[in-house]
């Protein structure tokens, strides 16, 4: 296999956002930059006629690299790419029979040459280049056969400040560059799909920050330290994770003391959603983002979504809410976060989920429970704020 | 202040084991099986950590094999008698209430074709007598129990299973998995005829990674670790000595003035067991005095969670271990122990271990139980509804 010095990063969506164009080129190479923090070797991420191309610039190992660009949104391909010093076609063509020659071992194989030339002023046009090209190709190595229509290698050849030969492309994950559509507030829990939801969104161009609830003793340590396992997961896709370790142990007693207990989840969670709306605020975040699914548990219903829901004024997203479990398992085993999601941590911290919760609260239902709130969960989500354990998350 | 109340989960290292551990690393480092002077230097250790061991159980040094510790000793004792003597026969007998590393071996040797046969135990976690006679048979080559459970710590009558057995068929060979009782307990295999007994070194403040299993003279064994040979040819790999000196140093220092550490051990987990007592609701699950183990209390506070009183008590630095997973978690392994002596799901779900150590001291059981008491009724009053 051919030594790559280079990647050309193919990226879509971003190519058609007209004069904002350098804002989103901009982050891609600042995220991909982030990305490539994490492998050994030196990199050069530069934009060049308006591509980006990753130059190594020492000994790296291939594998690890294209797994770090499979975690950048907003790349499409990953191309590993020949580039030499246009000197004529002879030279070139003699540089694209060696790279022929040593990519494919088997030469029992279709292809088509795919001239691209940006520098108009070049002696042949592509037509040309295709042709004779394909030519020098069949001359070579005789095995090959021409297909224009489905051929197994794609020949890219493109003539441009330099040369490009490169014929494998890696699909990236796509999406948005992190960091060009502002930030949320995941809520993050210990399960499946809070994580997911979390990459999903990142997966736009948002930015995130996280939101944890904890209960000491009756969630542990383990339970605690399994959250800021998973935010590490999230953040090799989306940057580095604020995460906001709330202790809210006092609160849920008292809410535990207060209410019914069939209405606790629901209580508790809108406790949280305000605390939670309180830190992305604070920290200029444009909406909440949990991993809540339509019907998945009790609290899930459209009642309780909706009753939960009307404590916040920020918009609150909800990426998998039509999927079904399944379609969240599969994400959350293709992003990694699926081993770590379900270690049994969650022990069995079960005290303050009532046997049998409500599934179709009302509003004037909660709002009349939340009554025997009044006289202290002000103060008790207050000291819940101030207590906040802030944890800067890296991939 | 601390209270490290798991010793039977684990135990913190003394210093001269850390001292001669290091000596090893730093000086005497040679491999035991190097011609060289290095290597005889090291072999010494290895010598003298059996002269050790062989003193305290008054056996032959020829008859320890070092091993990685509990988990290794079992499996070599099962697995490797089993392959020894399969052509004697094809039935084993342990008991419900075994540790892992026994139960499982038995499962294994159970899909490579033996029989194994699970003696059931009482209320008080003593295995059936009556049922393990009924249970030996022409066929039986192995009878394998614990001497102590390291759930509730109660004490097997091993002396009166090897006479039972080997009454019944004399050529059944008796195994002991001694790791919870060695250093809190008088044991002499040879003595009662034992033929073989596993031992762990980090229940004794010596290394993890240590442990070794007796065999006595005659019984076969087939390694399963198989390699260059050492161990005289029953556990390949080059000996762990600074472990092997660790755990030699650890052995000698807890049998020395054992009479006294005993006692005091003793005279610890009754205070415990008085004091917890006192608590309304509560069930000990473990007995006083010399009827069970030194150093092992098992309670159930009726109402709260074991693993709720586990974190409390952790967030006032003091360590323990929870009884089982759960009942109602299924995902989690509900104790076969717990279950086997009767406990109701209630009870197993709020069964937590205390484990002393000789290091143990009255202050840290006080400043445990207080603990206890400031904060048991507000644990019992969140329950699920």
């Amino acid at each position: 296999m051919i030594n790559f010095k280079s990647f050309l990063i193919k990226y879509g969506e971003i190519g058609v956002k007209g004069k904002n164009k350098f804002i989103f080129e901009d982050a891609l190479v600042k995220q991909i930059r982030f990305a490539l923090n994490r492998v050994e070797g030196q990199f050069k991420v530069h934009k060049e006629e308006s591509r980006i191309y990753v130059d190594t610039l020492s000994e790296y190992d291939y594998d690890e690299v294209i797994e770090a660009l499979k975690t950048v949104f907003g790349i499409v391909y990953i191309c590993p790419v020949v580039q030499f010093e246009d000197n004529g076609y002879e030279d070139m063509a003699k540089k694209v029979v060696e790279y022929v020659g040593e990519m494919y071992e088997d030469k029992n194989i279709t292809f088509k040459v795919n001239a691209r030339r940006a520098k108009k002023n070049w002696p042949m046009d592509s037509m040309e280049i295709n042709r004779e090209l394909g030519g020098e190709i069949l001359a070579a190595f005789p095995e090959m056969k021409v297909d224009v229509h489905n051929p197994e290698l794609l020949l890219n050849v493109e003539v441009r400040k330099h040369i490009n030969v490169y014929s494998k492309s890696i699909p990236g994950p796509g999406g948005m560059p992190v960091g060009t559509a502002g930030k949320a507030m995941l809520l993050l829990s210990g399960g499946i799909d809070s994580p997911v939801a979390g990459y999903m969104i990142s997966k736009r161009g948002v930015e995130l920050e996280a939101t944890y609830f904890h209960a000491p003793p009756y969630t542990s340590a383990r339970a605690k330290q399994k959250v800021i396992d998973l935010a590490r997961i999230v953040a090799k896709y989306s940057g580095p994770i604020k995460l906001n370790i709330v202790n809210f142990t006092e609160t849920q007693l008292y809410i535990y003391e207060q209410c019914p207990h069939d209405e606790l989840t629901i209580i508790m969670k809108r406790v949280m959603f305000k605390i939670a709306e309180h830190f992305a605020k604070e920290s200029g975040a444009l909406g909440l983002v949990t991993g809540e699914s339509i019907a998945q548990v009790s609290s899930q219903t459209l009642q309780s979504l909706g009753v939960i829901n009307e404590v916040c004024t920020l918009p609150v997203f909800r990426p998998v809410i039509a999927f079904d479990k399944q379609d969240i398992v599969d994400v959350a085993i293709k992003i990694g976060s699926y081993e770590t999601s379900i270690l049994p941590y969650e022990d069995c911290c079960t005290t303050f989920v009532a046997k049998h919760p409500v599934t179709k609260p009302t509003h004037e239902q909660i709002a009349r429970s939340e009554r025997h709130l009044e006289e202290k969960i002000d103060e008790l989500v207050k000291t819940a704020i101030e207590t906040v354990e802030v944890v800067m998350v890296e991939a | 202040m601390i209270a490290y109340l798991d010793n039977s989960a684990t135990t913190k290292v003394l210093d001269s084991v850390k001292d001669i551990m290091i000596k090893v690393m730093n000086e005497d480092f040679g491999n035991p099986s190097s011609l060289h002077l290095k290597g005889v230097d090291a072999e010494k250790y290895i010598k003298d950590a059996k002269e050790n061991i062989a003193k305290i159980l008054k056996v032959k040094e020829g008859e320890i094999f070092f091993t990685s510790g509990g988990t290794e000793s079992n499996n070599m004792a099962l697995i490797g008698f089993a392959m020894a003597n399969k052509r004697a026969g094809n039935h084993i007998i342990t008991s419900g209430i075994e540790h892992a590393s026994i139960l499982n071996t038995a499962k294994f040797l159970e899909e490579q074709g033996f029989r194994v046969s699970y003696i059931p135990v009482d209320k008080d976690g003593v295995i059936d007598m009556d049922k393990l006679k009924a249970e030996v048979c022409e066929d039986t080559i192995l009878v394998s129990v614990m001497h102590v459970n390291n759930e509730i710590g109660s004490i097997q009558p091993i002396e009166e299973i090897v006479k039972v057995v080997k009454a019944k068929n004399s050529n059944v060979k008796v195994h002991v998995d001694a790791i919870q009782s060695f250093g809190k307990l008088t044991i002499q295999p040879k003595k009662i005829g034992v033929d073989m007994l596993s031992v762990s070194g980090h229940k004794i403040h010596g290394p993890k990674g240590s442990g070794f299993l007796y065999i006595a003279e005659g019984v076969k064994v087939k390694p399963i670790l198989i390699g260059g040979g050492q161990e005289k040819g029953m556990r390949s790999g080059t000996q762990n000595v600074p472990a092997i000196a660790g755990l030699g140093v650890a052995a000698k220092e807890n049998y020395s003035d054992f009479a006294g550490k005993q006692a005091k051990m003793i005279e610890l987990k009754d205070y415990f067991i008085d004091r917890v007592s006192n608590i309304p609701n509560v069930k000990i699950n473990s007995k006083k005095g010399m009827e069970g183990a030194p150093h092992i209390i098992s309670v159930s506070f009726i109402g709260v969670r074991s693993e709720v009183m586990l974190h409390t008590l952790e967030e006032y630095d003091i360590f323990i271990s929870a009884g089982s997973a759960c009942s109602s978690n299924k995902k989690a392994h509900v104790s076969d122990t717990l279950k086997g002596i009767g406990l109701s799901n209630e009870e197993l779900d709020s069964t937590v271990r205390f484990s002393l150590s000789y290091l143990s001291t009255k202050e840290e059981v006080d400043y445990c139980i207080d603990t206890i008491e400031k904060n048991i009724e507000m644990l019992r009053k969140y329950v699920r509804k």
